[in-house]
């Protein structure tokens, strides 16, 4: 098992190497220079100079790839000039919000999409299965953002069961209970596309186990049929359900942008937007650096799960 | 042609294919209609409500008419996705085509590239993109076909691999075809299907994106928006004035959900899975619907009696007649053969018994299957489960798709004693290893935390045996427990099973196309042929002096020791198809006996004695009978 997670670990080396390379090819096709966006109407000849000297901006492409790259590695990843703070501090923080949010939305999605997509394949054909294929194929076609909105509209300004936006109260007590209520419709509101694909293929995942010859052994030798749905075939299809968990998280974690920006959670991709709008390019390129990297990391979990819970490959 | 009939055939996907229809007809006439005009602000008339004179859905923040807006603004969407798409879908192809067709290094490298791009939340590189060129509608396309260019370029990559190992193109390299030629006759036509499905199903994404984009402000510039700028620029006064979010957002939505419809029925008629519903879930039990045709109980001895048993399969109009009235008995401590080529219906017969045939297709039409006098078919769902596995268990053939891959064995034993008892942890592994001692597996304490696929198949199969024993039953069907075994396998697998019955007092029915097997084990056997028995009598007898000739046939099939293997396939002929069975004897097609009256009419099972045979003209053995 350590080796296999190890091996892992090993194989990310070369991704993560890669999603470096691209985010700084992508960031160093950039047209117009930086020093200009960044000094404004300060933008005389010697300021600029001075500006792309103190970025080295001024080196040649590779050398200040490794630049990058060195500085990033010892947790230097430069100071953002629009927050005039160290880019690393900034993502951390703002990320960690970012986690709160992607995270309950994806235990959320995991959870309601596999016991739909279950509930469905049991039911094949059946009303509660007809009601969960419509209700995923809304899920799935709404936009998230536009869903953010008319909660807000309905449960937050109408109803008035939540707080319209925002992590914290203005005012009162930072606790758990606080949290957990601005947390709600936003994770919500996240989870909910993700939550129709996952169901989708739980249930297509489902049909195709439930044809196979050790369900017709776990029905002969007596189990119940609740026992032969969640205990056999569930766990058979999870072999296939997981992989797709690790790529709705992707998805889960891009929707969080939209989301922050609809409930005005402060995230890291509410950050990265702002930081886009004024330009800000070393905070764009060391958020998206952290937050793919983050990403690769949790998919290297995703594997290890997977192991654990095929006896088949974990060799 | 099938093709658009089943989409036609699929009423959701025709509503998506309308609507898609009307809102890309209605994008396309924008411009015609006397619309007012979707930029020009009006602080006069701000927030106008939906229904108001001159402005049907109302106005904005800036007054200008949101009818007006919503057409354009859908105009651009669409324009957008489909743009997108298309854009995603040529580099995509041609980087997969490349790479699928040269393979080698440029394969590789390419590959490498394409896992880097995917490994990235698709957002994150979507924002660096417009993040590198500068907010915009176009720099917004060009990131959303970006983002998409690698998925289009793994799946015709993994299409084009498949055609380019195919017998036509390695002859047209033979020709002396050049490459470009080959790939645009040769891989890109059947390549193209696969481009349109893609793009069927990830155009609505694409629209959702660019929107998405749009909204965050990093799409579309004012004062020009598309429906996700709208939607983005009505976020202020989202709680004022709703009805300038709900007007783009309902709109995104309509559009979305009708290309998904769209996209899952091409999706659906081009499976063929789904036509031949291969994807139905077979339902706890089979379905029984025989009416109040209930035989009444006959042979008071048997532990487990047929009567007049029908099991047929519906798939769409055809009916599959795979069991047609089959009777058989066994006594405790018997052992009853059945024995028939694949297709005779000896294995439907068997999984009707305890409802485990699965159903749809399957349904038991007609007759009864007792256990001690107690009707099994019909029988509530909850007494069924309580009698399977504890009554009559099953052994299957091929141990390695009927254990449950990813248990392990002991703990599948377990379960099978859980079912009908409780039992405690301890007690339930002490019982395993017993169990898996009965059936002879050395080192059963280190054998019960084996995962299946880590042992041998006649180690599986003991498994399977040991399953079954797990409840002491009083019958067990194995359904060609020994197939799937090598000879010397088979043969302890079978001295086993013997041992075992004698032992226990246990009736085995025991299901084979080999009469090898049978004449080893069986005290009695039933020859079944198109769904019902032809013969049926003692072993010995039957093995001496079959009457039927189809059991003729297949005791002349039986390999002599020391000769290797010989298949049931020497009868020339196949049996017939089941849901256009002939008039009269099923087996006239390939009957050496065969004259005009077998064909006439239903020929019945004639009892004499022991014995019982369906053949107007059955084999003589005038040498051995007159030795008797
Ligand atoms: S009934 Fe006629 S055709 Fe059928 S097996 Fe007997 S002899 Fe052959």
């Amino acid at each position: 098992m350590g080796r296999y997670i190890l091996g892992r670990l090993v194989s990310a080396v070369p991704v993560l190497f890669g999603i470096t390379v691209i985010v700084f090819l992508i960031m160093a096709l950039i047209p117009g220079d930086p020093a200009t966006a960044i000094l404004g109407a300060y933008a005389t000849p010697e300021n600029v100079a001075k500006i792309n000297r103190d970025l080295g901006l001024d080196a040649p492409l590779v050398l200040r790839y490794f630049n990058w790259l060195g500085n990033m590695l010892t947790g230097d990843f430069g100071t953002s000039f629009s927050l005039n703070r160290p880019v690393l501090d900034e993502v951390l923080e703002r990320f960690g919000a970012t986690l709160i949010l992607a995270g309950s939305a994806f235990v959320l999605c995991a959870v309601f999409g596999i016991a739909a997509g279950v509930v469905s394949a049991a039911n094949q054909y059946g009303a509660a299965d007809k009601a969960i294929t419509f209700a995923v194929l809304l899920g799935i076609s709404i936009p998230s953002f536009f869903l953010g909105m008319m909660m807000i509209l309905g449960f937050a300004v109408t109803l008035r069961w939540f707080p319209v936006s925002g992590m914290w109260p203005i005012y009162g007590d930072r606790d758990l209970w606080a949290l957990l209520d601005h947390l709600a419709m936003p994770a919500v509101a996240l989870a909910v596309v993700a939550t129709g694909v996952v169901a989708r293929l739980s249930r297509s995942a489902m049909l195709e186990v439930l044809r196979q010859d050790f369900i017709r052994t776990a029905r002969a030798k007596g189990v119940h049929e609740r026992g032969v749905i969640w205990r056999h075939a569930l766990r058979a299809a999870m072999v296939s359900i997981i992989p797709v968990l690790g790529i709705q998280a992707g998805f889960v974690l891009s929707g969080a942008v939209y989301i922050e920006i609809v409930f005005q959670w402060p995230g890291i991709g509410r950050m990265l937007v702002n930081a886009i709008l004024t330009r800000d390019i070393l905070l764009v390129q060391g958020g998206v650096v952290f937050v793919a990297a983050c990403y690769v990391l949790f998919n290297i979990a995703v594997d290890v799960a997977q192991s654990l819970l095929d006896p088949r490959i974990r060799t | 042609m099938t093709f658009l009939r089943l989409l036609a055939r699929n009423r959701l996907a025709l509503a998506g294919l309308v609507v898609m229809a009307a809102v890309v007809a209605l994008a396309l006439v924008t411009p015609l209609l006397p619309l007012a005009p979707p930029n020009v602000t009006d602080t006069g008339n701000r927030f106008l409500p939906p229904f108001s004179e001159g402005a049907p859905l109302g106005t904005d923040h800036l007054g200008r008419d949101l009818l007006s807006r919503l057409l354009w603004g859908t105009r651009l969407s669409l324009a957008v996705g489909f743009a997108a798409a298309l854009i995603a879908a040529v580099l995509g192809a041609a980087i997969g085509i490349v790479a699928g067709y040269y393979r080698g290094r440029i394969d590789n490298v390419v590959m490498r590239g394409v896992d880097m791009l995917m490994a990235f939340p698709y957002i994150l590189l979507a924002l660096a993109i417009v993040a590198a060129l500068g907010p915009g509608l176009m720099n917004a396309l060009i990131a959303v076909a970006a983002v998409n260019v690698p998925f289009f370029a793994r799946n015709i990559r993994g299409i084009t691999v498949g055609i380019a190992n195919k017998e036509f193109v390695d002859a047209a390299r033979l020709s002396g075809l050049s490459d470009a030629r080959i790939i645009l006759t040769e891989v890109l036509p059947n390549v193209v299907p696969v481009i349109v499905i893609a793009m069927s199903t990830t155009v609505g994404w694409m629209i959702l994106e660019t929107a998405g984009l749009s909204f965050l402000g990093l799409g579309s510039q004012p004062p020009v928006a598309d429906l996700g700028s709208m939607l983005g620029e009505a976020r202020s006064a989202l709680i004022t004035n709703p009805h300038t979010s709900v007007v783009p957002g309902l709109m995104i939505l309509v559009i979305v959900m009708a290309i998904n419809l769209l996209g899952d029925g091409v999706r659906d008629a081009l499976d063929p899975r789904l036509r031949s519903g291969a994807l139905s879930r077979p339902m706890a039990a089979t379905r029984v619907d025989r009416g109040d045709r209930v035989p009444p109980p006959a042979d008071p001895e048997a532990v487990l009696a047929l009567e007049g048993l029908e099991t047929q399969f519906h798939v769409g109009k055809r009916v599959f007649r795979a069991v047609g009235g089959v009777d058989l008995s066994v006594k405790p401590g018997e052992c009853l053969g059945i024995i028939g080529e694949s297709g005779s219906g000896k294995s439907v017969t068997a999984l009707s018994v305890m409802g485990l045939v699965p159903s749809p297709p399957g349904v038991i039409t007609a007759g009864a299957a007792r256990f001690r006098g107690e009707d099994l078919v019909g029988m509530p769902y909850g007494r069924l489960r309580e009698k399977r596995g504890r009554s009559v268990a099953y052994i299957f053939q091929d141990p390695l798709a009927t254990l449950h891959p990813l248990y392990r064995v002991g703990d599948q034993l377990v379960e099978a004693i859980r079912a009908h008892r409780p039992i405690g942890r301890a007690e339930g592994r002490a019982r395993a290893v017993e169990l898996l001692r009965a059936v002879r597996i050395p080192n059963p304490e280190d054998r019960v935390s084996n995962y299946p696929h880590e042992m041998s198949g006649g180690m599986r199969q003991r498994v399977g045996i040991a399953m079954a024993l797990a409840n002491d039953p009083d019958v067990i069907i194995a359904d060609e427990p020994t197939t799937a075994l090598d000879v010397t396998v088979q043969a302890q697998i079978l001295s086993l099973l013997d041992d075992l019955r004698r032992s226990r007092g246990l009736a085995i029915v025991f299901i084979t196309h080999d009469f090898g097997v049978v004449g080893q084990l069986c005290d009695r056997v039933a020859v079944m042929y198109a769904g019902r028995i032809v013969e049926e009598g003692p072993t010995r007898a039957i093995l001496e002096t079959p009457r039927h000739p189809y059991t003729a046939r297949l005791i002349d099939c039986v390999p002599e020791l020391g000769q290797g293997r010989r298949r049931l396939e020497a009868i020339p002929g196949l049996p017939p198809a089941v849901d256009r069975l002939p008039e009269g004897c099923a087996f006239a097609e390939r009957c050496r006996n065969a004259r005009p009256d077998c064909r006439a009419g239903d020929i019945p099972l004639e009892r004499e004695g022991t014995r019982a045979v369906r053949c107007l003209h059955p084999e003589t053995h005038p040498e051995r009978e007159a030795a008797e």
